[in-house]
């Protein structure tokens, strides 16, 4: 092969890696064993911590180009973990996450914004036995190469997703507010 | 001349402190227990989440209490036993009170251990949140959860030994030992009653 036959392979490849890099966002990969989406809710002031077994979620996430970043999650509603078998049953039920008619509640981003180093604000829709709410998401990025981990956490209410009704309305019992934790292990360029 | 507020020579009751103690400790024990008793095998629902944390606040003051009491006990020498107790009575009564003392802490250190591992820890009053006392372990809370009923029925026994042993001691051997447990006005008319037919 010639002297100029391999400038021209060389070149032609760094302009593919300058195309692929300098494009649109690329998807990252989530890491599902390694990610853990969790909450904690209180009943009469003793936090009690779950979490949902199977989600999935499509990133496509540039962090040198944050406001085009496009977040969407789905969590299997039937895949709650909590420290009882009873509460295990009880939150599939009709008056909570209802299960059966709703399999999933989702999460996805409508704005993305940089909100200091590695940590972004991600506005989004949360919908939850069909009912849409808008939430503000922070995220904190933590890279290495190759790899991210998104981590964070907000507060929703349940009542406003009329998760817990009836006899489990009563806010003295169950508080209205549950913490939402998550980390996402993300893998993949532009990491 | 005769004195009028200290019929019996030689009774001693036990101090304000220890008998508002005891009968404090009586009720919240007893109140427990029943309590714990009826919770355990209810089905999720409200009124399971509320009694669970009756008896968990419950079991935590009963807890302090203890302390406070084992404290007073140290630092103030109970009163004497009468002089017609039979040696064994004595030594058997000494031995149930020990007992009794270890499971007015065993028994709610067992059950705080428990919500810990079943991952419910105790928040006191619904306010002040109590460390776990070991890490969340479904098969450990599994254990504790038995070691727990079975030291409280323990406890329970013993309290019916020790119930029903003042009440023989007031009604068969009718002497003064339920007395020095009995707040002043109860032990007043009974050393009353006693003066009268003298």
């Amino acid at each position: 092969m010639s002297r100029f036959a391999a400038k021209v392979a060389a070149a032609c490849s760094l302009l593919a890696a300058g195309l692929v890099l300098g494009g649109p966002a690329l998807a990252a990969q989530l890491v599902p064993a390694e990610s853990r989406i969790g909450f904690v809710s209180r009943q009469m002031g003793v936090p009690v911590e779950g979490s949902f077994r199977r989600f999935d979620a499509d990133i496509d996430f540039d962090p040198a180009k944050p406001g085009k970043g496009h977040f969407a999650i789905r969590v299997d509603t039937s895949s709650v973990d909590l420290p009882t078998r009873d509460a295990i049953e009880e939150v599939a039920k009709p008056g909570w996450f209802d299960a059966a008619r709703f399999p999933r509640a989702t999460f996805e981003s409508t704005a993305v914004r940089a909100a200091g180093t590695d940590r972004y604000e991600v506005d989004g829709t949360l919908t939850v036995r069909g009912q849409a709410r808008p939430v503000v998401v922070p995220v904190q990025l933590t890279r290495s190469p190759g790899r991210a981990v998104a981590e964070g956490e907000f507060t929703v209410r349940r009542l406003a997703f009329s998760i817990g009704a009836g006899e489990w309305a009563d806010t003295s019992l169950v508080a209205d507010e549950v913490l939402v934790r998550f980390r996402l292990v993300l893998s993949g360029r532009p990491f | 001349m005769k004195r009028t507020n200290a019929p019996e020579d030689g009774f001693q009751p036990y101090t304000g402190t220890a008998i508002l103690l005891h009968w404090l400790l009586a009720l919240l024990l007893l109140g427990s227990f029943c309590v714990g008793a009826y919770m355990a095998d209810l089905k999720l629902s409200p009124e399971r989440i509320r009694l669970f944390n009756y008896h968990k606040w419950a079991g935590i003051t009963i807890l302090l209490l203890s302390a406070l009491r084992l404290a007073w006990r140290l630092t103030h020498r109970p009163p004497p036993e009468p002089a017609t107790l039979k040696a064994r009575d004595i030594v058997i009564a000494l031995w149930t009170h020990r007992l009794l003392y270890v499971l007015f802490f065993a028994v709610p250190i067992a059950g705080w251990a428990y919500s810990s591992a079943s991952g419910f820890p105790v928040v006191w009053f619904g306010k002040i949140p109590l460390p776990d006392l070991v890490a969340r372990d479904k098969g450990l809370a599994d254990i504790l959860v038995e070691v727990h009923g079975t030291l409280a029925w323990t406890l329970g026994a013993l309290v019916v030994l020790h119930a029903a042993a003042a009440i023989k001691h007031q009604l068969f051997d009718k002497d003064l030992v339920l007395a020095r447990m009995l707040p002043a006005g109860a032990r007043a008319r009974i050393l009353a009653r006693r003066e009268a037919r003298r």
